[in-house]
């Protein structure tokens, strides 16, 4: 007897979905009685009562604070930089596909679309470039990574832009240095975000096996650190590190960078989440695992890069992003300190005589930034569960 | 060779207990902090460095502040820092640099005003600080001359038919969290007996909000807070502020104490924005005057003769330049919170005392 395959279902239409039983007509009336008054109240705000010249008036501030005008192209090429490698990373852990088909392919027709649409925006022409040059840049790095064995050097390219973003961005070596005083806007939350990520995961990578080592003080500095880190209220670490750390230090000693003790600070506290995260990645991993290596000979620092890590990093990747999105949402709390981070910047905007009284503009505009950077870590994150499911 | 170190380790380790271990991990952190204190007390005496070098050597001035506050320190859309208390600390680089752009601008949230002062991360700090005793006293820092006399106000609905205090018994009024505010409003219905209600929000705007939605009655302030947030207001003539005040809100620049000649620079470069107000000296006319007038006193003060500024360290026509680049108190005021301002405050007893206000410079002689 042959297995006939299950019949192949059609997913309902949503009308179907929603009114299908009298239980389920009643409910979606409701909520939908509910939602839609809400829906039309910001809506007839957003266009009658609202004034929006404060986000025009102030773009400028909002993406990169009191960064000079002079240094502005530094910070053009920087971007420019990020969207090309940042496209070729996406590009090149998605399946390989032959041949290319940019067609066929989702992201890259959103891609289009959202350039398109900035083209035909009423906006000044350098606006306008600065917002498509990116966009075609990340499409390119994107058709350049399908296409070209890039993937294994992708850790080196990594750490080369990463290097030159960063004297692009601060100075030095030729160019005129930016104090950090005057980084500020989404330019600053964006640095410590991703400085503070990528220090705190080698850090929290260490402290996971640190706790699970067999060497008593390795293994009690570990869980010291992890707990004390995690106990802390993280405004309480910030207010150690940018108030009380100048106090203590002898007073012959330079201060520490504000935005450098800050980003230790964010960092370290990372690092406890992190290990506790990564540990339970590797817990997950079956010991035999561990005892064919060994009975292999392979090295042990071999073992942790080649068994251990890569599998215990692919079960917790979810939990790694979200980690991710709460380091980034985290920076607001910096504004406290009177960094000028997007949240920082929009206080001081709010203080101008002239824009007093507009806070729900400015806090929708900054929302939907900070909701759009977290959504785009979901989605890579998304992208690299498909990639790593595909490829066990 | 680090296996053997690992096995060394792990040997000398297991016998001792972890406690063991703990323990000496925490005694060095103490020595070590210790060591750090007896350097601190070591070497604070012996260390003469003028702040006025330091700012010299430097090349541009440290300025701490708050940057959230309307009519006294925003960010404009260019970038640029403006308000009354930044127009302090670009008097006092005029003073010293002789150029109102050496300045970084450096916001400090409450919490760290007053340790970035001790530390000396900041040479000035100009943060709407109210002069009181107790930060004077305790937490060291050397006030310059009060730039602001402000108070605490009460702001009702003209509708309301509340007039006074006393008519606000048992109502409702809206408060910011964690200000000398909420504590003001406390003491002086308590001293009167008045009962009423206090509806306590995080931020301003979240408080000034909730007063316009009708969740209170009354709302207070500074009174340059209250007539700021009416003017933007949907009718700001509906909102009437109280006569009475609940506090006395003097507001001055302050530094580190115990360095007197930068003391000294701070407190003259304030009075002479005022003394020019009094002379009539304004920006436009300042060359004019220093190159006409025949007054011994404003001479000596615009520097033509005389050497008002060699004992601070400055040159002796600093109070010209001062007034040349950034304008007499009158000018500072009126561009910021008065008639030049959206904000438009009256300057109340922030008028010089031949005016009948407040504002008084001793003689420069």
């Amino acid at each position: 007897m042959s297995l006939d395959p299950p019949p192949l279902c059609r997913s309902p239409r949503w009308t179907q979905k929603l009114f299908d039983t009298p239980l389920n007509s009643l409910l979606s009336v409701v909520f939908l009685m509910a939602i839609v008054p809400g829906i039309t109240a910001v809506l007839i705000w957003a266009t009658t009562q609202a004034q929006w010249s404060v986000l025009a008036a102030n773009v400028k501030l909002f993406l990169v604070g009191r960064y000079p005008v002079e240094w502005l192209w530094r910070l053009r090429i920087a971007v420019a930089l990020l969207a090309l490698v940042g496209g070729m990373a996406w590009g090149s852990v998605q399946r390989p596909q032959q041949p290319w088909q940019p067609l066929r392919n989702r992201s890259f027709l959103i891609g289009v679309a959202v350039a398109v649409g900035i083209a035909v925006m009423p906006m000044v022409l350098v606006a306008k470039l600065s917002l498509m040059l990116p966009i075609l840049l990340v499409l390119l790095g994107d058709g350049l990574g399908r296409n070209l064995p890039l993937l294994r050097w992708l850790p080196l390219l990594g750490v080369v832009s990463g290097a030159s973003l960063l004297w692009l961005i601060r100075g030095g070596l030729g160019l005129q240095q930016v104090a950090t005083a005057n980084w500020g806007g989404l330019l600053l939350t964006l640095f410590t975000a991703a400085v503070s990520l990528v220090l705190s995961f080698p850090l929290g990578v260490l402290l996971a096996f640190g706790r699970q080592s067999s060497l008593p003080v390795l293994r009690l500095t570990s869980t010291i650190y992890i707990e004390v880190l995690r106990g802390l209220p993280l405004i309480g670490v910030l207010f150690m590190a940018l108030v009380m750390l100048p106090l203590l230090l002898p007073p012959d000693w330079t201060r520490p960078d504000p935005l450098i003790a800050a980003t230790l600070g964010l960092a370290m506290t990372a690092a406890a989440y992190l290990a506790e995260v990564v540990r339970g990645g590797l817990q997950a991993i079956p010991r035999g695992q561990l005892e064919a290596a060994r009975a292999l000979g392979l090295h042990p620092v071999l073992t942790i890069a080649l068994v251990l890590l890569p599998q215990a990093l692919r079960l917790v990747l979810p939990a790694l992003a979200g980690e991710a999105i709460t380091l980034f949402k985290t920076t607001t709390l910096l504004s406290v300190f009177g960094f000028m981070e997007l949240l920082g910047i929009s206080s001081s905007v709010l203080a101008n005589p002239d824009f007093i009284g507009r806070h729900a503009e400015v806090y929708l505009f900054i929302g939907a930034i900070y909701w759009a950077f977290c959504y785009l870590i979901s989605r890579v994150s998304q992208s690299l569960e498909n990639r790593l499911l595909d490829s066990r | 060779m680090l296996k053997k170190v690992t096995h060394l380790l792990r040997c000398k380790i297991s016998r001792s207990s972890p406690l063991v271990a703990g323990a000496i991990v925490m005694l060095s952190g103490v020595m070590s902090c210790a060591a750090a204190n007896q350097q601190q007390t070591s070497t604070a005496p012996s260390s003469p460095i003028r702040q006025l070098d330091r700012v010299k050597q430097r090349g541009q001035l440290i300025c701490g502040t708050s940057g959230k506050v309307p009519g006294f320190s925003f960010v404009d859309p260019q970038g640029q820092y403006s308000g009354l208390d930044v127009d302090i600390c670009r008097a006092v680089a005029v003073a010293v640099l002789n150029d109102s752009n050496k300045v970084e601008f450096r916001q400090l949230g409450a919490t760290q005003r007053f340790t970035s002062i001790q530390t000396g991360s900041i040479d000035v700090i100009s943060q709407m600080v109210t002069v009181t005793i107790s930060r004077q006293a305790a937490v060291g820092v050397a006030f310059g001359p009060i730039v602001l006399y402000d108070g605490q106000g009460i702001m009702v609905k003209q509708r309301s038919g509340i007039t006074d205090l006393a008519s606000l018994s048992g109502k409702s009024i809206c408060v910011q969290t964690g200000s000398t505010t909420e504590l003001n409003l406390a003491d002086q219905f308590r001293k009167r007996n008045i009962p009423y209600q206090p509806v306590v929000f995080e931020s301003r705007d979240a408080t000034f909000t909730a007063y316009e939605q009708g969740r209170c009655d009354a709302v207070t302030t500074d009174r340059s807070g209250l007539v700021a947030q009416r003017s933007k207001l949907a009718n700001p003539t509906e909102h009437v502020i109280f006569a009475d005040v609940l506090s006395k809100e003097p507001l001055a620049p302050g530094v580190k104490g115990g360095d007197h000649q930068w003391h000294s620079i701070l407190t003259w470069t304030v009075n002479a924005l005022i003394q020019a107000e009094e002379y009539g000296i304004t920006s436009q006319n300042v060359d004019q005057i220093a190159a006409s007038s025949q007054d011994p006193d404003v001479r000596r003060f615009l520097g033509v003769e005389g050497n008002i500024g060699d004992g601070l360290g400055l040159s002796h026509d600093f109070a010209r330049r001062v007034i040349k680049q950034v304008g007499n108190y009158a000018e500072i005021y009126d561009r910021n919170l008065g008639a030049d301002s959206p904000l438009q405050i009256e300057r109340g007893p922030n008028q010089l005392w031949t005016k009948g206000g407040l504002l008084y410079s001793p003689p420069f002689r």
